[in-house]
């Protein structure tokens, strides 16, 4: 098993967390390995971010991803960017509050979830990213529902783990009924 | 005692490392009396000496910790204030004196010295101000008053100097003193404050170069820039430092400047330390927080 | 001083290099750091700023790099383990007091987390173009101990390894990481305290009367007197005797540079550290450090697929250079390729050993990225061509 998954967005929304949490629930919790690399500006807030995870069964000698199976987009600049570099059959998954895809390739998988909204619903639109996690963890099944909840509570601040757990649940839902 | 004995003891002898000795210095120079000063003040200060470290960087002045029998530095230019602020901080039972020249204290370790002031590291600094380079050649440095001559500045100087006093006053230190080296008692008196009080103490010695700065300045030999000092020092200790700044006309105001209270920088430090959870994420408030996760 | 924290995080963690690194001198016992924030090194200074306070430790924030350099070797003359961690431009500030701390022979640790340069150049992308300077940036002659990690778990593994080593050779000893390793993430495992190996200070045994602070042992290095315990230490930068005073002639230059160098020179063999693979009966050997070595991987498994007998040698430790092992090297394989992010610095060193018993290819790349793969690829192919 080798899976290469890119998260995008823009600085604030916790991209690089998202990734954090997807390897850490592949390495410590599901036996796996799993390497996290990142790339940002010089921007504090709002400028382009990318996280870019390696999972597999043997340990990850290239720590970039070449040509990634699954493509997470939380922003329309990202979209843009990055939507072409996705695999033949890969999965793309996209914060529809977020990005206007237009046409869409038809050679890969593809679902939206409004994870913004969703989780402003819940009260912080700060987990919008976590709601696309649990989105991601039901359509890709790349990592045990087990292990990312494993590592949501261990990577969020003390005291925020509930809201976390329920924006997790949230998209894991929103994800399984649209399969 | 007989004449051959007194010439072969000094009262400072077990301060010193005679094995070092004859020092450098050329005849004349101020350098030899701040450090017998220096030493008396060490000595009635009582401070344990096994726990007596003393750093210096380069120059002149720089060789006055390898002539002390204590744990001696000599470092590198301009950097015994970091270092000596490293051996402080590290073990807190140390009493750390820095002793070294203007140039290397406020020239090229200049950042060094505002910022240990700031900090109000438990220092002991003292200063000897003979404005200018004596090491190298008797060039000019941001001592060097306005007007005079030296190495490098042979149609005279015509950069403004920093005021030692007022710098390190504005800098935060908590004692500030100025004497010239002719001043011993009060001199003397002054390190033993600065020795046996908290914090970044700073004690500035006028002192004369005559080979160099006295030569090129046409101001005689040693003696004679001596008793210049006598003539031209005045004692104002309620000085504004402002007002304290040295020139070509010789006067020098000198006195104990400045001796406030203000939390020494170990104390601060190690009430960080002992706190067991002085900055856990969950204690930040949560717009901080948020920018904390982001770069988690 | 209180400890409300452990110092050692026994158990998995997924964790970045930079946090990984800072985790590994609290294990070796580091309590005392003094840095200045820099990209991509600042997740070091920050996780020491957190973590040192709880387990009684020291951190302070210098004004500048020369600060932090020489902050660190005061305080390990007051008897503390102590570290401080950088990128390029402090590194290059660092250069001045990295020479003080390898004349006075004073254990510590210099963390350089490389990004690209000259001057400021890319600070958040990755460089390994300080290698050169690691080896020859400081004024005069020296040798150094220098370290490159490929992964989170060896920035925490190496960093102990680096404390050990300074303490072991009483010298400031280099991890050279690039921006890569410290900010990429995976799991890091860290052991009970008892199983990591802590080389302790060497201590005189002397009276201070009879100390000489410079007289070496054996391995030609001086046991040490701490600063506060009544030997009345001198230290100086200046060229000096066994007893520490200036002597400023040709004779004692003589006398104590040759240790310096030899202290390293003829310890090499307990220093270096190499990871082979498949080295043996190899035609093309590559040659590399760091994230590069991690990045030569695949194509090597490539070529090995497509019928070449390929073998990766990764150099653990640059510096000292394994000069032998490599002179051996060249006289049976036909090619050694080394790919680093930068224009061919360790490849120069490589050519001088291989001295024209095997082709020497250099990859270099301009840093801001890790190689393509492919281009090692290509280089491999053509080592075997003809």
């Amino acid at each position: 098993m080798h899976k290469e998954i890119r998260f995008t967005g823009f600085g604030g929304q916790g991209i690089i967390k998202a990734g954090f949490i997807t390897g850490k629930a592949a390495c410590i919790y599901d036996d796996k390995h799993s390497t996290l690399t990142q790339s940002y500006g010089p921007e504090s807030r709002g400028g382009a971010c990318s996280a870019q995870l390696v999972i597999s069964s043997q340990p990850v000698t290239y720590p970039d991803i070449i040509e990634p199976d699954i493509f997470i987009s939380m922003s329309q600049e990202a979209y843009t960017k990055y939507k072409d570099n996705l695999k033949s059959g890969g999965v793309m998954l996209i914060d529809e509050d977020l990005v206007k895809t237009g046409k869409v390739r038809t050679d890969v998988k593809f679902a939206k979830i409004p994870a913004t909204s969703l989780a402003e619903n819940i009260g912080q639109k700060v987990v919008a990213n976590i709601v696309m996690l649990g989105f991601m963890t039901a359509v890709t099944k790349v990592v045990s529902k087990k292990a990312m909840t494993n590592a949501i509570k261990t990577s969020v601040p003390k005291g925020t783990e509930t809201i976390n757990l329920k924006a997790f649940e949230k998209g894991y839902e929103y994800g399984t009924k649209i399969l | 005692m007989t004449e051959e004995q007194i010439a072969l003891n000094h009262p400072m002898d077990a301060y010193l490392r005679e094995d070092r000795i004859p020092h450098i210095w050329c005849s004349g120079c101020g350098l030899g009396t701040c450090l017998n000063t220096f030493l008396h003040a060490l000595v009635k200060s009582k401070i344990d000496m096994k726990k007596t470290s003393i750093v210096s960087g380069i120059g002149c002045t720089g060789r006055v910790a390898g002539y002390v029998k204590l744990d001696s530095f000599h470092t590198t230019h301009g950097r015994p204030i970091p270092f000596a602020t490293g051996l402080k901080l590290a073990n807190p039972k140390l009493k750390v004196i820095v002793f070294s020249g203007d140039g290397d204290l406020i020239s090229i370790g200049g950042n060094h010295f505002i910022h240990a002031a700031r900090r109000n590291v438990d220092l002991t600094v003292i200063c000897v101000n003979n404005f200018t380079y004596g090491m190298t050649g008797g060039q000019g440095g941001p001592t060097t008053p306005i007007t005079a001559r030296s190495a490098t500045t042979p149609f005279g100087n015509f950069e403004f100097p920093f005021n030692l006093a007022y710098l390190a006053a504005g800098s935060g230190a908590v004692y500030v003193a100025r004497w010239t080296m002719l001043d011993v008692r009060r001199l003397e008196n002054s390190i033993l404050h600065a020795l046996n009080k908290k914090g970044f103490t700073f004690v500035e010695i006028i002192s004369p170069c005559p080979t160099l700065y006295g030569r090129m300045n046409k101001l005689g030999n040693g003696l004679k820039m001596i008793k210049d000092y006598q003539k031209n020092t005045i004692i104002n200790h309620k000085v504004d430092l402002k007002d304290a700044a040295l020139g070509m006309d010789g006067k020098i105001v000198v006195g104990n400047f400045v001796d406030i209270q203000r939390p020494t920088f170990t104390e601060v430090l190690y009430d960080h330390i002992a706190k067991p959870q002085p900055n856990k994420k969950e204690d930040i408030p949560k717009e901080e927080r948020k920018k904390i996760e982001h770069h988690a | 001083m209180l400890e409300v924290e452990k110092p050692v995080l026994t158990g998995s963690h997924f964790m970045n290099g930079d946090n990984a690194c800072a985790e590994g001198a609290l294990a070796a016992g580091c309590r005392f750091f003094a840095g200045y924030p820099i990209t991509p090194a600042t997740e070091v200074t920050e996780r020491m700023s957190e973590r040192l306070p709880l387990v009684g430790g020291v951190y302070i924030q210098m004004e500048d790099e020369i600060a932090s350099m020489i902050a660190i070797l005061g305080a390990s003359w007051a008897g503390k383990r102590s570290m401080t961690a950088t990128s390029g431009p402090g590194f290059s500030l660092m250069m001045e007091n990295m020479g003080l701390g390898i004349m006075i022979e004073t254990p510590c640790v210099l963390v350089n987390v490389q990004r690209g340069g000259p001057s400021t150049g890319l600070p958040t992308l990755v460089g390994q173009g300080d290698m050169m300077q690691a080896r020859w940036g400081s004024h005069g002659p020296y040798e150094i101990i220098a370290l490159c990690p490929s992964s989170p778990q060896e920035m925490f593994d190496l960093t102990i390894k680096a404390f050990n080593l300074s303490e072991e050779f009483r010298t400031p000893v280099l991890v050279m990481a690039d921006e890569v390793v410290g900010h990429m993430s995976e799991k890091v495992v860290i052991p009970s305290p008892e199983k990591i190996k802590i080389h302790p200070r060497l201590k005189t045994k002397e009276k201070p009367e009879k100390y000489l602070p410079f007289k070496p042992n054996k391995n030609l290095v001086p046991p040490m007197a701490n600063a506060g315990e009544g030997y009345h230490i001198h230290i100086t930068g200046l060229t000096h005797d066994e007893k520490g005073y200036p002597v400023i002639n040709a004779k004692t230059q003589q006398k104590l540079v040759k240790r310096l160098l030899d202290k390293i020179r003829l310890n090499r063999d307990k220093i270096i550290i190499l990871e082979e693979d498949n080295v043996e009966g190899a035609d093309v050997v590559v040659v590399s450090y760091g994230i590069s070595a991690r990045t030569a991987v695949l194509p090597i498994q490539q070529a090995r697929k497509e019928g070449t007998k390929v073998g990766l040698l990764r150099l653990v430790t640059v510096w000292p250079f394994p000069e032998e092992r490599i002179k051996a090297l060249a006289k049976k394989v036909k090619a050694i390729v080394v790919p680093e992010l930068n224009q061919g610095q360790i490849s120069l060193v490589v050519e001088r050993c291989a001295a024209g018993n095997a082709k020497v290819i250099s990859v270099p790349h301009m840093g801001g990225e890790t190689h393509d793969p492919k281009e090692i690829l290509a280089a491999i192919k053509q080592a075997v061509k003809k």
